[in-house]
């Protein structure tokens, strides 16, 4: 079942993700089409139940969609990882008529979202933000700056971190709302497609039937159920990336040409593949072992998404450049994709947490539960 | 209950060291709960009571105590 599933994502992603992977990069944005057919395929809706018209995938199944999907093109993994965080917070904490309202419209991909939590000056410390939910009875006034939004330039939607008088929430902001306005970011290292923007708020007025869950103590377990999805989701983005170079890197190596033999032949070439191998197999199981606790609502799923997130972020930047490496100049020339996914590997170690913040909340669970 | 109380205090003491804290202290207001806790805390109850945290439970005052946590376990295991 796994297998075919896979060889279905594996098909599509060949066919219509791959031909524009390193468009997608150079034009610094998604092909309109291809939205069309991840929404076809269901993607946008991958972990949606289906109630909600979502494929309802489960969490290993979802974990290799993005293996995938990133094999080809992080950016285009990394629409489905937005759109699927927004959705399961939606599903987890929303009530009955935001989750009728807007999980459909996500699921069908009529609608885009965006995760709109960091700040110009809050990133890893989101408890800090400063974006401000004023109370007008009815509506609450958005004011603030929301920076690194991914997919800002082209979100319907926009799930909203703030607080109201120090009190956390988070809001679901219509991006046609008066008051906001989206500035793109560009020529950003890597994960050019991402199409990140910056969001302002100038007293926009939302209803407060918006609100996600409530105030005060909604922000941490609601961030938290899309960081961990996101997590996951990049983990194994990692992995599909990491596992696309050492192809690449094999192919190369067994037609590829010195000192009278294939560079495959070379016993330092040798040591290159082999590391590669390893450290992807290793990050894969660390994956695979996330997604089979979160899938049982194990108490451990969090620790073991944080593992494998900070694991194999640290292991797509040494295997991407292992392949540079082993592809000597070719590797630099953008027909390979190598020099792509080795600008893309970069950001893995920071977003949805920095290997910092992974390294004290690995180090904080390992102590306390010994 | 008070077996419930026994398991939250055993599991809050993971992380609050001292464990110098009474059923009713607000756990909040006293700075004992990180942004990771807050979620742990949710995880807990879920997964060591078998039951599932809706929307309408996300609330300060379900959490601000091992007797608010209490209270919510038996009126959700209650239903």
């Amino acid at each position: 079942m796994t297998d075919s599933i896979q060889a279905r994502f594996q098909s599509f992603t060949q066919t219509h993700v791959a031909p524009l992977a390193s468009r997608h990069d150079r034009l610094q944005c998604i092909d309109p089409e291809l939205v069309g057919q991840l929404a076809a395929q269901g993607y946008l809706g991958a972990i949606i139940s289906e109630p909600y018209k979502g494929l309802g995938l489960d969490m290993p199944t979802f974990g290799l969609l993005n293996y995938e999907l990133n094999k080809s093109c992080t950016a285009v993994r990394s629409l489905v990882t937005v759109q699927n965080m927004v959705g399961r917070i939606i599903e987890r904490w929303g009530n009955a008529e935001q989750k009728d309202q807007w999980l459909p419209v996500l699921a069908a991909g009529e609608k885009i979202a965006g995760f709109a939590l960091t700040e110009p000056e809050y990133g890893s410390d989101a408890a800090g933000i400063r974006t401000c939910f004023t109370d007008h009875g009815d509506t609450f006034a958005i004011t603030g700056t929301k920076k690194w939004i991914s997919f800002g330039q082209m979100a319907d939607l926009f799930l909203v971190f703030g607080q109201a008088e120090e009190r956390l929430g988070c809001l679901i902001v219509e991006k046609d709302t008066p008051g906001l306005s989206i500035t793109p970011i560009s020529d950003i290292l890597g994960a050019r497609g991402t199409m990140l923007a910056q969001l302002e708020f100038d007293a926009c007025s939302v209803p407060k039937e918006n609100l996600v869950t409530n105030l005060g103590f909604g922000l941490h377990p609601v961030a938290f159920t899309g960081l961990d999805l996101g997590r996951y989701s990049i983990a194994w983005g990692c992995v599909g990336m990491a596992a696309a170079c050492l192809e690449a890197s094999v192919t190369y190596a067994s037609e590829r040409r010195q000192f009278g033999s294939c560079l495959k032949d070379h016993q330092l070439i040798q040591a290159l593949i082999s590391d590669m191998t390893v450290d992807i197999k290793a990050a894969k199981l660390l994956c695979e072992h996330a997604g089979r606790l979160a899938e049982t609502n194990d108490r451990n799923a969090m620790q073991e998404m944080l593992c494998a997130k900070y694991f194999a972020a640290g292991m797509v930047n040494r295997v991407t450049a292992k392949a540079l490496e082993l592809h000597g100049a070719n590797g630099y020339a953008p027909e390979q994709g190598i020099e792509r996914f080795f600008r893309d590997a970069k950001i893995m170690e920071t977003i949805e947490g920095s290997n910092q913040m992974m390294q004290i909340m690995i180090a904080k669970y390992g102590i306390q539960h010994g | 209950m008070s077996d419930v109380k026994s398991k939250i205090r055993q599991f809050l003491t993971k992380y609050i060291e001292h464990n110098n804290f009474n059923d009713d202290d607000h756990l909040f207001e006293k700075g004992y709960v990180s942004s990771l806790l807050a979620m742990e805390m949710v995880v807990f109850v879920e997964a060591e009571f078998s039951i599932q945290v809706g929307n309408e439970d996300l609330n300060l005052d379900n959490f601000k105590s091992v007797d608010a946590i209490a209270g919510l376990i038996i009126k959700k295991t209650d239903n």
